[in-house]
C-alpha cells in the first residue's frame, strides 16, 4: 500500500523496504501453501498477484525512488513477484493433479456389467466345415465345384455306372421327381456334380464337390434324409491309389491334427474300381485304448480307428460317359458324410440337434470352426 | 451272409490256433465287410444235459395251471438220493423238477438245465421252490436253449441221441462261432459258404476243398423230369432231377436245423430244410416241386398280361409280361428265381420230389424282385450272381441229402435243359494292375493272385495277362476288375502315400466369395443359421396367404415324399424358416434372429423336356447334354432371415426395442453392402407381407425379394411371435463383380454442413426424397442423413416433415456461404420438383 503522500526519502518508502518485501512474499507463500483447492487458490492468486495485490503496488513505487535507487528495488520487487508466481504455478499443478485423480475416482465404472443389447449371430457348423474342407483343398490347388440338389437321373446314376436295374435305385432309397418319366431324382450324393465336372472340362481335374444329398432315410438319432457329404475328385495322367492314399492322409491331417493318418479296406461301389472303405485313424486316442480297458475311447469305440467315408479309382465305364479317355487318364475319388464328421468331431449324439435348427445349437459353434 | 465258421472248417484247413476274430480280421482284409461275430451258444453254460423222465405226477393248482412234478435221471454225477413221487419209501437216484409242459412221456429224454446252469439271456437256473415242490433244474423248451422259436412244449430228444448225464452242448450243436458279412453286390459268391470258404483259403494260403465236387449222373444219364425252357436268355440252364419214395415223416438230423437256423433262417421240414441247407452252402437257389402235383412238363417262359400267381407267401400276384415263370400244364407255378407258387409246394405228404436248380439272368430277376416287393433268398443271390456252373451239382447234392437223410430213392436220371455259359476272357497288361495302384506288383504275382480266385491265367504275349474268370465270378468282366482283385489280395496296406501335385487352381470363384461374405455379413449381423428341410406342403401355402396362382405353388413334387403332408420342394425358404422359428419359441426362446442360405426349386415349364437316358459308352454329345441340362429346374440360392422378439433386449442401460420390419429391411441392406451393391428399396404389397410394411428389394432393375413384417393374419396362423419379420432375397441374382473398385477422392478441405426439413405427402416413400436431393445437390454433395421424421398438427393432416443433414465438401477449396446456399438450394429444388417437397418454414 502506498504511503501518504509525505516528502520523499526512499528509505522511508515503507513498501520497498526489504523487510516489508520479504513479509509480502512470504505471506503470498504461506497463502498459496495453505490454498486447499483451485478456488481458494484462486482467490490467492488475486490477492497477491493481481492489481491490487501489495507486491503490485509495492512495484509500482518503484518509480517514485531516486534512479540510483530503483535498481536495487526493482531486484527485490521483481525477485519475490517470480518467486510467488513459481509457487503459485507449482501449488496450481498440485491441484489440478489431485482434482483430475478425484474425478476420475469418481467417474469410475463396473465395467464387468454385461453391454448384450444387440443379438448375436452364428454359422451352422454344417456350413463352416464345408468352408473349412473347401479351404484345405483350394490351398493344394483344387477348386470347388457345386451344382443342382434336384437332378438327371443320368448324372446321378447312369453315368456313374449306377445301371437301371441297380438296388440303389429303388424307391427305398432315392427320393424320385414326379412324375416317374421326369428322369430326375433329388440327388443320392454328390457324385452327380463330379460327372457334371468331366463333361464340362478337360483334365487336369481336381475339384472338391460339397453339397446337401439326399435318401428316403426317416430322421433318427443317426439318420436323415436330407444330409450333407464332400467328395473329391482328381482325374490326370499317372494317378494312382497311392495319389488317393497321400490325398486322404493330408486331408485327415489338416481335419484331425498332425500325424493323423487313414486306412484303406477293400470294398465296392460302382463307379470306382479298385474300390475302398477309409477309416480314419482315432484322432482322440490315437489308438492307445486298443485292448487296453483301462482307458476306453469314446470316440472310436476303442477300435483305434473310425470308419469315414469311401473312395477308389475312377471307373473307367465312368470315365467314358464323362468323356475323358481312360487310356490316358486315371482318376480317384472319395466321399464322406458331413454329419458325421461333425457328430464324431465334435462329439454330437443326435442328428435331430443338427437338423432341428435350435439357435443354441448353432450359437456353440460361433462363426468357424 | 450269416456263416458258421463249423461249416467253414469242411471245407478249409484252417491253421491251428486260428479263431473267428481272426478269420474276420483276415477276410475284411481282403474287403468282406464282417459286420459281427456271432458267438452263438456261448451264453449258455452248464450244468446242461440228457435226462430221462423217471416218473411224473399232474397236478393242477389253485391258479388253474396243470404242472408236472417229475422225477428226472440227469446220470450219475447229477442225481440225487430222493424218494420216490409216487411211494416215499422208495428211494430214487433223479432230480425233482416241476414242468410246466406236458409233451413228453415217462421215458422220454429230455434236456435238463440244472441248478448254476445260464441259458440265453442270462437266465440263471437255481433250485427254487414252486407249486409246493422245491424245483432242482429246468426242462428245457427249444427256444429256452437258443435254438429255436418254439415254445409249445419242451424239446424231446430221439431214444437214441443220448443218455442221461450226457452234456447236451455238443449234443444240441449250441456252440459256434457265426461271421456275419456283409456282402456287397460285386460278390454274389460269398452269398454262400463255398464262396466264404474260398476267400478263406486264399486269405491263408491253404487248399479249398470244392463242395461243389459231388458225383454227377453220367453224360450218358436218361433225362429226368421233362423241362422245356422258352426264354433261354433269362435262363441259360435249368437242372431237374427226381427222387420218390421220400418219408415225409422223417426229421431233420439235429445239425441240419442249427446250421440252417444259424445262417438266418427257419428250419421247416427235412425236405425244404435241405434245399435252403444246399443254398447256403453253394450259393445257388433251389426249388423243389411235389412231384405227385405237378401237371406235365416244366416251362420257363414270360408272363402274358392278366396272368396270375398264387405264391408260397400266400399273396396273388398279378404278373406282369416282364416276369419270367415257371409252369406246369395248369399255368404258372413260380415266378423263377424269386418265389415258388402255392400249388406244387412240398407238403406232409410228398413223397415224390422234383429238385429245380437253374439259373435265371441277374437283372430279369431284381426287376421281378422290385416290382413284387418280393425280396427272398433266392433273389438276393440271384440279383448278385449266381454261378451257372452249379446247377447239376446242386440238385444232385440236394438228391443225396434227401436220400441219406429221408429214405428217398434218387432216380439216377438228370435234364439239363440249355447250356452253361462260358466266361468272357479278359485282357490285361501285367503292369497295368502296378499303374493303377501305385504299387510295383511282380508280374508272377499277378498272375499267382489271379489263379487263386479260380481264373485261368495265360500269357499271350510277355507284356499280357489272357484271364478266362471262374463261372462264379461274373463281376470280373474288365481290367480294372482284375486290378481290384490283385489289390485287395495283394493287401490295400501296401499301397504308398503320396500326395498329388495339383496344377495352379482358380481359387474360390467370385461367385462362391459372394456367398461367403454374404453368409458371414448376415451372421454378424446378429443371426443364427438353421439350415431345414426343403420340403413344403399346400398347407404352408395356405397359411402364408398365398393366392392360388402364386407363382411360388408351382412346385416341383415327390413321387415318394417321406410325409403325405410336405410332398413338394419349397419355391422359397420362408415356411422352413418360420417353423425353425415356432420351434425354437416352443422350446423357451423369445428374442430370435434366424437365417437360412439355401437353394429353392424352380419347376421349367409345363412343356418342359424330360431328362433323357443318355448313352454310357461314350461321352453324349453337347446337344444331348443340352436338353439333359435344359429339363433340370433351375435351383437358385436364396438366402431368408426370420426376427421375432426383441431385437435389443431390456438391461440396465434402459428398455430393449421389438423387432420391426425395419430389421428385416436391414438385413436385406447388410446382404447388399456384403454384396458390394446399392440395393434399392420401394414399397411393396406381396403375401405373406404386412401390405404396408412390405420393402421390395433392387439391385438396379432386378428384383431380389421382399422384406419386412409378417402379415397379421400369416402370423395367426402360424402361430407366431405378433410382429414377425422376414426378409427374403436371391443371392444368385446379385451381381457379382471382379472389377477393381474405383477409389474415393478424399477431400481435406473443410465441410460445410445444411440442415432442410421437408414437408411431403404422407404417401411419398422417403428414399425418393433422398434420391431427389442427391440428384440435386451436384457433385458438392458428400452425404445425406435423414434425421428426423415428424408429422402432427403444425404441418397438416396427410402431410409429413422430413429432416435431412447435408453435407458438402469440395475436393479443391473450402466453400463459401454462397457454394453451399447454392447447392442447398438446388438439392431441394429437385425434391420440390420430383416429390412435391416444400422446404418447412
Amino acid at each position: 500500500m502506498s504511503a501518504p503522500n509525505r516528502q520523499y526519502d526512499p528509505v522511508a518508502v515503507e513498501p520497498l523496504h526489504p523487510d516489508e518485501v520479504a513479509r509480502m512474499r512470504d505471506e503470498a507463500l504461506a497463502a498459496i501453501a495453505a490454498a486447499r483447492d483451485l478456488d481458494e487458490l484462486k482467490q490467492v492468486k488475486v490477492a497477491h498477484t493481481g492489481d491490487r495485490s501489495p507486491l503490485a503496488l509495492a512495484n509500482r513505487e518503484i518509480g517514485a525512488l531516486p534512479p540510483q535507487a530503483r535498481k536495487e528495488a526493482g531486484q527485490r520487487v521483481g525477485g519475490a513477484r517470480k518467486e510467488v508466481a513459481r509457487a503459485l504455478e507449482a501449488r496450481q499443478q498440485e491441484l489440478e493433479a489431485e482434482r483430475d485423480e478425484r474425478v476420475l475416482v469418481e467417474e469410475a465404472v463396473d465395467v464387468t456389467l454385461p453391454w448384450d443389447r444387440a443379438p448375436k449371430g452364428a454359422r451352422h457348423p454344417l456350413t463352416t466345415i464345408q468352408e473349412r474342407i473347401g479351404d484345405v483343398f483350394v490351398a493344394m490347388g483344387w477348386e470347388i465345384a457345386e451344382g443342382p440338389e434336384a437332378e438327371a437321373e443320368w448324372l446321378n446314376f447312369d453315368a456313374l455306372n449306377i445301371g437301371p436295374d441297380h438296388p440303389a435305385r429303388t424307391m427305398q432309397d432315392t427320393f424320385f421327381v414326379e412324375s416317374e418319366e421326369s428322369g430326375l431324382v433329388l440327388r443320392t450324393h454328390t457324385s452327380p456334380v463330379q460327372a457334371r465336372t468331366m463333361l464340362s472340362r478337360r483334365p487336369p481335374i481336381y475339384v472338391i464337390c460339397p453339397g446337401r444329398t439326399f435318401r428316403t432315410d426317416e430322421l433318427d438319432a443317426t439318420h436323415t434324409p436330407v444330409f450333407s457329404q464332400v467328395e473329391g475328385l482328381a482325374v490326370d495322367e499317372g494317378l494312382t491309389m497311392a495319389h488317393l492314399k497321400g490325398t486322404l492322409d493330408h486331408f485327415a491331417s489338416s481335419m484331425f491334427g498332425d500325424g493323423i493318418s487313414t486306412r484303406l479296406r477293400p470294398s465296392y461301389f460302382p463307379f470306382t474300381e479298385p474300390s475302398a472303405e477309409m477309416d480314419l485313424q482315432c484322432f482322440v486316442c490315437r489308438g492307445a485304448s486298443v485292448g487296453d480297458p483301462e482307458r476306453p475311447c469314446r470316440t472310436c469305440g476303442s477300435e483305434g480307428w473310425i470308419e469315414w467315408g469311401g473312395c477308389g479309382m475312377v471307373n473307367p465305364r465312368v470315365l467314358v460317359a464323362c468323356g475323358v479317355d481312360p487310356e490316358r487318364y486315371t482318376g480317384f475319388a472319395f466321399g464322406m458324410g458331413l454329419e458325421r464328421t461333425l457328430m464324431f468331431r465334435h462329439g454330437i449324439e443326435d442328428m435331430h440337434d443338427m437338423v432341428e435348427g435350435d439357435v443354441r445349437f448353432t450359437t456353440a459353434f460361433g462363426m468357424e470352426i | 451272409m450269416r456263416t458258421p465258421l463249423s461249416w467253414l472248417r469242411e471245407y478249409v484247413d484252417l491253421p491251428a490256433g486260428v479263431d473267428a476274430r481272426d478269420v474276420a480280421a483276415r477276410l475284411i482284409r481282403a474287403g468282406l465287410e464282417v459286420e459281427t461275430v456271432d458267438e452263438a451258444g456261448a451264453d449258455v453254460t452248464g450244468p446242461l444235459v440228457v435226462g430221462r423222465v423217471a416218473e411224473f405226477v399232474e397236478e393242477t393248482h389253485k391258479n388253474g395251471k396243470t404242472i408236472r412234478w417229475c422225477s428226472v435221471d440227469v446220470g450219475p454225477e447229477h442225481n440225487e438220493d430222493r424218494p420216490s413221487i409216487h411211494d416215499e419209501s422208495v428211494r430214487t437216484r433223479t432230480r425233482g423238477i416241476v414242468c410246466g409242459a406236458r409233451n413228453f412221456g415217462v421215458g422220454d429224454l429230455v434236456v435238463v438245465a440244472l441248478p448254476g446252469a445260464v441259458l440265453p439271456g442270462g437266465f440263471a437256473i437255481s433250485a427254487r421252490k414252486t407249486y409246493g415242490h422245491v424245483s432242482d433244474g429246468m426242462i428245457c423248451s427249444v427256444r429256452e436253449l437258443g435254438i429255436g422259436d418254439d415254445h409249445t412244449g419242451i424239446l424231446v430228444l430221439g431214444p437214441d441221441e443220448g443218455v442221461p448225464g450226457d452234456d447236451a452242448v455238443p449234443l444240441l450243436h449250441l456252440r459256434d462261432d457265426v461271421l456275419d458279412i456283409a456282402v456287397t453286390p460285386d460278390r454274389g459268391y460269398c452269398l454262400s459258404v463255398r464262396g466264404v470258404a474260398r476267400e478263406v483259403a486264399i486269405a491263408y494260403g491253404v487248399p479249398f476243398r470244392d463242395p461243389a465236387d459231388v458225383a454227377l449222373p453220367p453224360a450218358d444219364a436218361p433225362t429226368s423230369y421233362p423241362v422245356r425252357v422258352e426264354d433261354t436268355e433269362r435262363c441259360p440252364v435249368f437242372v431237374a432231377r427226381r427222387v420218390s419214395g421220400f418219408d415225409p415223416a422223417a426229421p431233420s438230423p439235429r445239425w441240419l436245423r442249427r446250421r440252417v437256423q444259424l445262417a438266418g433262417m427257419r428250419p421247416i421240414s427235412l425236405a425244404v430244410d435241405v434245399t435252403n441247407y444246399v443254398m447256403l452252402e453253394f450259393g445257388q437257389p433251389i426249388h423243389g416241386y411235389d412231384g405227385d402235383l405237378l401237371r406235365g412238363p416244366i416251362g420257363v417262359r414270360r408272363a402274358e398280361v392278366g396272368e396270375k400267381l398264387t405264391t408260397l407267401d400266400d399273396v396273388v400276384r398279378t404278373l406282369d409280361e416282364d416276369d419270367l415263370l415257371i409252369t406246369d400244364e395248369s399255368g404258372p407255378i413260380g415266378l423263377a428265381g424269386v418265389m415258388g407258387g402255392g400249388t406244387t409246394e412240398i407238403g406232409p405228404t410228398t413223397t415224390s420230389i422234383v429238385i429245380e436248380a437253374a439259373h435265371f439272368e441277374a437283372t430279369g430277376v431284381a426287376r421281378t424282385a422290385r416290382r413284387h416287393k418280393l425280396p427272398s433268398e433266392a433273389s438276393r443271390r440271384f440279383e448278385r450272381g449266381v454261378d451257372p456252373a452249379l446247377p447239376a451239382a446242386a440238385a444232385s447234392r440236394v438228391a443225396q441229402l434227401l436220400s441219406e437223410l429221408g429214405g428217398a430213392t434218387v432216380e439216377p436220371g438228370i435234364t439239363i435243359a440249355g447250356s452253361v455259359p462260358v466266361p468272357a476272357a479278359v485282357e490285361i497288361d501285367t503292369d497295368l494292375p502296378g499303374r493303377v495302384v501305385g504299387v510295383d506288383y511282380p508280374a508272377d504275382e499277378v498272375s499267382r493272385l489271379l489263379a487263386a480266385v479260380g481264373a485261368e491265367v495265360t500269357t499271350p504275349d510277355p507284356y499280357r495277362f489272357r484271364v478266362v474268370p471262374p463261372t462264379w465270378r461274373p463281376d470280373l468282366t474288365d481290367p480294372y476288375d482284375l486290378i481290384e482283385e490283385v489289390a485287395r489280395l495283394y493287401g490295400y496296406d501296401a499301397v504308398p502315400s503320396t500326395l498329388p501335385v495339383a496344377p495352379p487352381g482358380r481359387g474360390v470363384s467370385a461367385r462362391q466369395r459372394l456367398r461367403r461374405r454374404v453368409e458371414r455379413a448376415v451372421a454378424a449381423a446378429g443371426f443364427v443359421e438353421a439350415p431345414s428341410y426343403p420340403f413344403v406342403g399346400e398347407a404352408e401355402f395356405d397359411a402364408l396367404g398365398l393366392a392360388p396362382d402364386d407363382p411360388r405353388r408351382r412346385a416341383l413334387r415327390l413321387a415318394n415324399p417321406i410325409s403325405d403332408e410336405q410332398p413338394l420342394l419349397r419355391t422359397t425358404l420362408v415356411p422352413g424358416l418360420l417353423a425353425t422359428l415356432r420351434r425354437n419359441v416352443g422350446r423357451g426362446a423369445t428374442d430370435l434372429t434366424v437365417y437360412e442360405s439355401g437353394l429353392v426349386f424352380r419347376p421349367g415349364p409345363d412343356d418342359a423336356p424330360v431328362a433323357p437316358r443318355l448313352p454310357v459308352d461314350r461321352r453324349p454329345t453337347d446337344e444331348e447334354l443340352a436338353v439333359l441340362e435344359s429339363a433340370v429346374p433351375e435351383q437358385p440360392r436364396h438366402i431368408a432371415v426370420a426376427l421375432c422378439g426383441r431385437w435389443e433386449s431390456a438391461g440396465w442401460w434402459g428398455p430393449g426395442r421389438a423387432v420391426s420390419w425395419a430389421d428385416a429391411v436391414e438385413a436385406a441392406r447388410v446382404v447388399g453392402e456384403a454384396a458390394g451393391v446399392r440395393l434399392r428399396i420401394e414399397q411393396a404389397e406381396q403375401p405373406p407381407w404386412h401390405p404396408g410394411r412390405c420393402a421390395a428389394v433392387y439391385a438396379e432393375a432386378t428384383l431380389l425379394g421382399y422384406a419386412g413384417e409378417l402379415h397379421p393374419r400369416v402370423v395367426k396362423a402360424l402361430g407366431l411371435p405378433e410382429r414377425t419379420a422376414v426378409m427374403e432375397l436371391n443371392v444368385d441374382a446379385l451381381p457379382v463383380s471382379d472389377e477393381p473398385v474405383p477409389a474415393p477422392d478424399v477431400s481435406t478441405f473443410p465441410v460445410a454442413t445444411q440442415d432442410v426439413a421437408l414437408v411431403v405427402d404422407e404417401s411419398v416413400p422417403a428414399a425418393e426424397v433422398e434420391s431427389a436431393l442427391r440428384a440435386g445437390a451436384g457433385e458438392l454433395l458428400e452425404s445425406v442423413r435423414l434425421f428426423d421424421v415428424y408429422s402432427g398438427e403444425q404441418i397438416g393432416e396427410g402431410r409429413k416433415s422430413l429432416a435431412y443433414a447435408l453435407r458438402f465438401r469440395a475436393p479443391d477449396r473450402t466453400l463459401t456461404v454462397d457454394d453451399t446456399s447454392a447447392a442447398r438450394d438446388a438439392a431441394v429444388a429437385a425434391a420440390a420438383e420430383r416429390t412435391g417437397a416444400v422446404l418447412r418454414g
